[in-house]
């Protein structure tokens, strides 16, 4: 898993690439966001564009980071989730309750 | 496409995750001359690492000491994978529904409703001295759609 931070209009944007899978991508995740977060990141958004494959480990760490950026009063959001990714969160009812945008200017744009 | 030579792989492994990866890749080695559809190939790979993740961190409580077997039980029309640790067992009825509304937003509890979803069918067998093991069926389409009867999309466990 592959992580690279960049910053546009306030948010910091984590795009991932590879897979948040169990003992890789869930604790590559868990620290980028805890790491965006300690340098003052209050809105983040997930580019989930380039990642592969999630497991249950990986949505649970999505699942993590979402209450741990709104309980700070912040919003997290993912954009640009491939089709069966999409499907995983899907199946567990998740995008019910997670913030989930088509593309990145949608993400941007919910956060004003 | 001839049917498939049934075969049977068998693996014991530590109780690593680094070994989910190379199981997995086993298994996609196992499957590439089958016919079956991408999608089942991607499905059946979540679920194999349901299964590993379970035993290694649920069944054998992340214990270097212990392994992990699985069976690649690949038939003329279906592939079973069997994966079994050295726990103490559990109660699969006790697992919380992660559907629930107070479990949508827990970070865990949800590699069995995966695995249910992704596979045809999944059966638990616990041995007397501990251990769990879990079977996990999947018919192929093609030339073998309907030859196990209807079956497609139940969960018997």
């Amino acid at each position: 898993m592959k992580i690279d931070k960049r910053q546009r209009d306030g948010a910091t944007i984590l795009d991932l690439q590879g897979k948040i899978t169990i003992g890789e991508g869930d604790v590559a995740l868990r620290e980028a966001v805890h790491e965006a977060i300690g340098a003052g990141a209050v809105n983040i958004l997930l580019n989930m564009g380039r990642v592969r494959t999630i497991d249950s480990s990986g949505v649970g760490e999505l699942v993590a980071a979402y209450t741990t950026v709104t309980n700070r009063g912040g919003k997290l959001g993912l954009f640009g989730l491939p089709k069966r990714v999409l499907g995983v969160l899907q199946i567990t009812q998740l995008v019910t309750v997670l913030d989930i945008m088509k593309d990145e200017d949608e993400a941007v744009a919910s956060l004003s | 496409m001839s049917s498939p030579v049934p075969q049977t792989i068998r693996l014991r492994v530590g109780n690593r995750y680094e070994n989910i990866e190379l199981v997995q890749a086993i298994l996609e080695e196992v499957l590439e001359p089958l016919e079956i559809d991408d999608e089942s190939r991607y499905w059946m790979d979540i679920a194999l690492r349901e299964a590993l993740t379970n035993a290694i961190k649920h069944g054998n409580a992340l214990d270097p000491r212990k392994k992990v077997e699985v069976a690649l039980e690949v038939g003329a029309c279906a592939i079973d994978i069997v994966v079994e640790d050295e726990g103490s067992g559990f109660d699969p009825a006790a697992v919380e529904d992660p559907l629930a509304p107070d479990n949508l937003l827990k970070t865990q509890g949800r590699g069995i409703f995966y695995m249910r979803k992704f596979m045809d069918k999944i059966e638990y067998a616990f041995g007397a001295a501990g251990g769990t093991k879990v079977r996990l069926h999947k018919k192929f389409g093609g030339a073998c759609a309907g030859a196990e009867g209807d079956q497609g999309g139940t969960d018997e466990d």
